[in-house]
């Protein structure tokens, strides 16, 4: 990087210039294969680690009920330090995430990490496309900051367009070697026949590293999907 | 239904429910004449509906001239209580309000509102119907649905499990398999 920099403030011949910008490029674009290469792949066992930091995004409705009964059946030590983000306007999600959090402690866990934060959304319902380009410039940025200063290991996420940016974020963390990360999509139960529109971006543009599904319909559907039943086990507290 | 030893009859509620939406086409199929007259045919005494952010407001009634009483509220922090205590239950397709009435082993039939654009939530009702976890049934045809139904049929929904994809993660993590 100091090279590319150099050259360009440097008063010696354009050739220098363009040919630290091509060999800039070709080592991004090499990486960017790379990262396509590897999402999917299990990682190296060779390196395993002790823990690794969670981004959880969490999502009105349905949402954070699903993901916290993902939560229940993931070992709290091995998932740490958890982050929670939620849409700003969402206001009952972190409450959940809150709640979930403080009972591990009352059951005794120790040692919990866990921290929860807003993001602003991209757009809300009904706002007009004229305002949503710069709320969603606004929001890109805000998740940009939130995404480098968590820099997360494992980032799950079941469906809320809140968890989109953050998961071309983390991709892109990959390809410039910021963090590599796992990315962990669940479809909620509600989709049987059809992905919602960020299952279906993170799917197509191949940016979960796994996909999971709850209906044998989308994993005819969608074959690179990891059929797995129905997921929810407790309802509580949904309306 | 059945009359207790002195002579109070014993309530069968219906709970009906649209969760946090505005669905004023089921709360108002709910309190039509049709549909309460098929609900107390049907044996039921009581008609409780829970009606959200909608805007029509049903007719309350004591029952007290042999029909069905009906009360209403918009809502409630503590759904599952009055789920718990129905006899029957008709709700909108949200699957928080599906799961969770499925949960509590309570007789469902579910209402899609047809007035939702992108409609995806038919997509559950409809397969949960197909497997005979509930009824699935539209507002214009909610009372044949009552009178049609045999709720011996329906199939008890047993709760999931996420462990599968715990393991699918860990496996992926490189974590090692635990007991």
């Amino acid at each position: 990087m100091e090279k590319n920099i150099s050259c360009f403030f440097s008063n010696s011949s354009p050739k220098l210039v363009i040919t630290c910008f091509v060999a800039f490029i070709t080592i991004i674009l090499v990486r960017f294969l790379y990262v396509i290469y590897r999402t999917g792949k299990p990682l190296n066992k060779r390196t395993p680690q002790q823990t690794l930091s969670t981004l959880i995004v969490l999502g009105s409705g349905g949402h954070t009920a699903e993901m916290i009964n993902l939560l229940l059946v993931l070992q709290k030590d091995r998932f740490t330090p958890r982050f929670y983000i939620a849409a700003a306007t969402d206001n009952m999600s972190l409450q959940k995430a809150r709640v979930f959090e403080n009972s591990l402690a009352d059951s005794g866990v120790k040692g919990i990490s866990a921290e929860f934060m807003q993001i602003y959304r991209s757009r809300e319902v009904g706002q007009s496309y004229v305002t949503s380009v710069w709320t969603t410039l606004v929001a890109t940025a805000h998740a940009l900051w939130l995404m480098i200063k968590i820099r997360p290991q494992v980032v799950l996420c079941n469906g809320p367009g809140t968890c989109i940016p953050l998961c071309v974020i983390a991709f892109i963390f990959k390809v410039v070697g910021i963090r590599w990360s796992s990315i962990f999509y669940v479809e909620s139960i509600a989709r049987v026949k059809r992905l919602s529109l960020s299952g279906l971006l993170l799917y197509k543009l191949q940016i979960a590293d796994q996909f999971f599904v709850q209906w044998p319909q989308l994993q005819r559907k969608y074959p690179r999907a990891h059929y797995v039943g129905c997921l929810m086990y407790v309802f509580s507290n949904m309306v | 239904m059945g009359e207790a030893r002195d002579g109070v009859k014993v309530k069968r509620v219906v709970f009906v429910t649209v969760g946090t939406t505005c669905f004023d086409a089921l709360v108002k199929v709910a309190d039509s004449q049709e549909v309460k007259d098929e609900l107390y045919r049907r044996g039921y005494t009581d008609l409780l509906i829970q009606m959200g952010r909608g805007s029509y407001l049903p007719t309350k009634s004591t029952g007290d001239d042999g029909s069905l009483a009906v009360d209403y509220f918009t809502f409630s922090s503590s759904i599952a209580d009055h789920l718990r205590s129905a006899s029957l239950v008709i709700s909108h397709a949200g699957s928080g309000s599906i799961f969770e009435t499925l949960q509590l082993g309570k007789p469902l039939i579910v209402v899609v509102n047809e007035d939702l654009m992108d409609n995806h939530q038919s997509e559950l009702a409809e397969e949960l119907a197909e497997r005979k976890h509930l009824y699935c049934a539209r507002p214009l045809t909610l009372h044949q649905t009552i009178a049609g139904m045999d709720l011996n049929s329906l199939v008890p929904y047993s709760p999931g499990d996420a462990t599968p994809v715990a393991k699918l993660i860990n496996r992926f993590l490189g974590f090692p398999e635990e007991s």
